[in-house]
């Protein structure tokens, strides 16, 4: 009985005027989860967090860089199912989905170089290193530009959509390449210190600030797909009649 | 442009299109299970391929200076970098392997944005999707004259490159090996970056974007192989791995680019 409701919730989510009102019931819940996590994340990462014993204070920044980096690589997974989806079931709102992501993946590698070149300048005492990791984020960068690009490039947004998922599946594919080449290729930065399985070789104290960050960057990744969205439905439907009723004042 | 048109068609019109000729009777479902010598002959699943991918090297042969451009602007650079740098010899050496093939990369760009372009424009690209066949047979002859053309040239002529930037002799066949397993990736790869931006407005800019980093790993390897073999290492290891790229390469990028195609013309 349940499983029957949600199966029919689920098909009339994909239709544009229903999604509509589920983003915007769902949205604000997210916004507030991501306000609450990353306060207490950043309170816990820049009062509770002892500071490292190398690098002092400056380290707290990894709070907001590792989050990024992960929640860069995060978007790109989940694009890439929307991404699969799209093609196989050409579902309009799925399209729609994981075009919205591209953006907000952009941000957060951006927001990761940022930090990361910020971190950079007093630790290795230079803004840019041609460094492994440092470079395949760049080139994740790239590829979510080259996403976005050739998405604006289509005056027909479907066509458009589906010419950029067969892009982001391609990336898909290649990115782990990219990755180890890169890697082989030079590495600077500090190896991977937390592990899901074993031992993490990072100090315990400065776990839970990382964890509430990393919730605080899904809540926001959750929050500003809905938005984006919304407003991508809105723009594209502008002449149909579900938008008229829900924009004009009821008169 | 006009008489580049005019050109175009008229070759395909004398090299013969399968799909033109063929009798409407071959179209029904018996055509294809006719023995290979059997009047009217239903033409193999290699027919047209083969079909388009002679007409291209007769076109290309034709218009030979056209197609050897990308040649030209590969020296072109290649002469810009000991002007750019300074002509001593050691840094020269030292550079030699990574500009000669970021060099072919950016010739390979050249021909990239006419790879499907004119037979968009005159609706050929549709009927690559009206036939019976798939149109995978022909993406990948289009894929193999692209190689032939720009690719070929680049290996051919890249120890002349190669002593113009005072590469180390010993790394000299590395360099021409790895090209030559490198450049058909560069061509794959090209030209699914092609078939993506194939109707868009700004298509050449954004053609350059899309493919610089997918082609990522390729420069890696390939430059890491001829550097190991200047050190007088043994460069192995990366060309296996480069060669492993290509393979990959090979294997999906066609599907790629059909389904890109596909989408662009319907």
């Amino acid at each position: 009985m349940i499983w029957k409701t949600l199966k029919i919730w689920f098909h009339k989510l994909g239709s544009a005027p229903s999604f509509y009102r589920f983003a915007q019931v769902v949205a604000p819940w997210l916004w507030a989860g991501f306000a609450i996590s990353a306060g207490i994340g950043l309170y816990l990462a820049l009062y509770v967090a002892p500071p490292d014993y190398q690098q002092g204070d400056s380290a707290r920044i990894l709070y907001i860089h590792v989050p990024a980096a992960w929640q860069a690589m995060f978007i790109y997974g989940a694009m890439s199912v929307l991404a699969v989806i799209a093609l196989i079931w050409r579902i309009r709102l799925t399209e729609i989905l994981a075009m919205s992501c591209a953006p907000i993946g952009a941000a957060m590698a951006l927001i990761c170089l940022a930090t990361g070149s910020i971190w950079g300048k007093p630790m290795w005492g230079t803004w840019w290193e041609w460094d492994a990791r440092l470079t395949s984020m760049l080139v994740l960068l790239f590829i979510y530009i080259g996403i976005m690009g050739l998405y604006a490039a289509f005056d027909d947004h479907r066509k458009g959509a589906r010419i950029a998922s067969v892009l982001i599946l391609a990336g898909a594919v290649n990115l782990p390449i990219i990755h180890f080449s890169v890697e082989w290729w030079n590495t600077l930065h500090q190896g991977q210190t937390i592990r899901l399985m074993g031992e993490s070789s990072m100090d315990p104290s400065m776990l839970p600030p990382l964890i509430w960050m990393v919730i605080a960057t899904k809540l926001f990744f959750g929050a500003a797909l809905l938005d984006r969205a919304r407003n991508e439905l809105l723009a594209q439907d502008q002449s149909k009649n579900w938008v008229r009723q829900k924009v004009l004042p009821a008169s | 442009m006009k008489a580049r048109i005019v050109d175009h068609k008229s070759a395909g019109e004398r090299t013969g299109s399968p799909y033109r000729d063929r009798p409407a009777t071959a179209i029904s479902s018996s055509g294809e299970s006719q023995p290979a010598g059997a009047e009217p002959a239903s033409p193999g699943i290699l027919a047209a391929p083969l079909a388009l991918l002679g007409r291209d090297l007769k076109l290309a042969m034709r218009r030979l200076g056209e197609s050897l451009l990308p040649l030209f602007f590969l020296f072109t650079v290649i002469i810009l970098i000991p002007l750019g740098v300074g002509p001593g010899p050691n840094l020269l050496a030292r550079m030699a392997p990574g500009m000669i093939w970021v060099a072919a990369l950016l010739a390979s760009l050249l021909a990239l944005e006419h790879l499907f372009r004119p037979d968009l424009e005159d609706a050929t690209l549709e009927q690559w999707f009206v036939g019976r066949q798939s149109a995978y047979g022909r993406v990948v002859a289009r894929l193999v004259s692209h190689w032939l053309i720009t690719g070929l040239p680049v290996i051919v002529f890249s120890p002349v490159a190669a002593e113009m930037l005072n590469l180390p002799r010993e790394a000299l066949p590395t360099l021409v090996l790895s090209l030559a397993i490198g450049t058909p990736a560069l061509s794959l790869l090209g030209g699914l970056a092609a078939a993506l931006t194939l109707s868009t407005r700004g298509a050449s800019v954004l053609l350059s974007i899309l493919i610089f980093p997918l082609i990522v790993p390729l420069v890696i390897f390939a430059t890491g192989a001829v550097a190991m073999a200047a050190d007088g290492m043994n460069p192995d290891a990366h060309l296996g791995l480069l060669a492993a790229f290509t393979i990959l390469a090979a294997t999906l990028a066609p599907f790629g680019i059909t389904a890109a195609l596909r989408m662009n013309v319907e």
